[in-house]
């Protein structure tokens, strides 16, 4: 099954954080692809898709900044109206929740990155209805 | 040896071949969790704690046969507890602060010198057979303890339900703001963190409600990054009181 690994990086809610982070990492010569972050009072998590992710949390691992991989699903769907609605109906069907969800559009291509609690089931639900679920090296080749 | 900071950065303590751990430092060999951490990490190795302080050395030393008790060194002090305001002896088995008096210093010796920890004392025959005084183990500073919503707060009781949960690392801090606003700031362990922001607020929350049963208070419960709290040479300041009564 396809996947792609994310950086996953606790930070506190506050000034400074992402700065610390992004230097880090670029110390690591780590290139940031994609990045999301979710906030929940004092603290939030930042999603980061990288170009090697092992290294990259290691590096923040190193500075004692809880970070972990966490691996999530990649699929390529129509840059149209309605092609979101097609994903997310078809994975409803089969009684699929999106856990966190991230989408983005790149050379005429549109990406969903979503996480769910079984990618293996996801992936086959997605490949069913006839969508290309990415590898990391082609998310990462975007 | 033995000042912990283990539970945020991890070990591979696993393959040490130590067999006796002496400890000493801001009360922690000797709380139960604390102990049987420091035990998981160096498996096979047995924990003793030890108590003394800058200005006059080592103090006390852990009873062989009951951990957690703490056998005076009275070849070198007159201990006393007492009552931290009025400074009367306090009744046998209660808390209060420990005062020594040095009996064989020449270049420092101290007469009655308030350390600020808080402890009780017993001259109870001891299971050991030694016949100097055990003083509990010391369960916070005078200058620690404070009031919120009526109710005294140490932090041992604090520390006790840090340890309990393998996610959250050893340092905290308590800050008291407005009337009588509390709360814990607690530093996230690396090794406890999934990248799920829902499971991070369910151990907030389970954090919030164990320090609730302990204290009787229930307290604001703030994660913070790893290595972020202060931590000084000396004494540990647990207590930022910024009330404004």
């Amino acid at each position: 099954m396809n996947t792609v690994k994310l950086v996953a990086v606790f930070a506190e809610n506050r000034p400074g954080q992402m700065a610390r982070i992004t230097e880090i990492l670029a110390r690591a010569n780590i290139n940031i692809r994609c990045i999301t972050v979710a906030s929940s009072g004092a603290f939030g998590v930042m999603k980061l898709l990288v170009n090697d992710p092992e290294l990259a949390c290691h590096a923040l691992k190193q500075e004692s900044i809880a970070a972990t991989l966490t691996e999530v699903i990649a699929v390529e769907m129509p840059d149209k109206p309605g092609a979101l609605h097609s994903v997310a109906d078809c994975l409803a069907s089969a009684d699929i929740n999106l856990a966190n969800t991230s989408g983005f559009v790149i050379n005429n291509r549109a990406i969903l990155v979503i996480e769910v609690e079984n990618p293996a089931q996801a992936g086959t639900v997605l490949k069913k209805h006839g969508l290309h679920v990415l590898t990391q090296k082609e998310t990462l080749a975007i | 040896m033995g000042h912990g900071g283990g539970g945020c950065h991890g070990s591979r303590l696993a393959r040490s071949r130590l067999r006796l751990l002496i400890v000493a430092g801001e009360g922690g060999g000797s709380i139960p969790a604390t102990r049987a951490r420091i035990e998981r990490l160096w498996p096979g190795a047995v924990v003793f704690d030890h108590h003394g302080m800058t200005e006059v050395g080592p103090v006390t030393y852990q009873c062989p046969a009951r951990p957690g008790a703490l056998h005076v060194l009275e070849s070198a002090y007159l201990p006393e507890v007492l009552d931290p305001q009025s400074g009367k002896p306090v009744p046998a088995g209660e808390t209060g602060e420990l005062v020594l008096t040095t009996l064989a210093k020449e270049a420092f010796p101290v007469i009655r010198y308030r350390t600020g920890d808080i402890c009780s004392i017993t001259d109870e025959p001891c299971a050991c057979g030694r016949t100097t005084r055990r003083i509990s183990r010391i369960s916070g500073r005078c200058d620690d303890v404070v009031v919120v919503k009526g109710i005294n707060i140490i932090p041992d009781p604090i520390e006790r339900v840090l340890m309990s949960i393998p996610q959250i690392g050893r340092n905290y801090q308590i800050h008291l703001e407005g009337l009588d606003d509390m709360t814990v700031k607690v530093e996230l362990s690396p090794a406890g963190f999934d990248g799920q922001i829902g499971h991070l607020t369910e151990l907030q929350n389970q954090v919030v409600e164990k320090l609730r049963a302990e204290l009787l208070v229930r307290p604001k419960v703030e994660l913070v990054a790893c290595g972020s709290l202060p931590v000084s040479e000396g004494k540990a300041k647990r207590v930022i009181d910024k009330r404004s009564l």
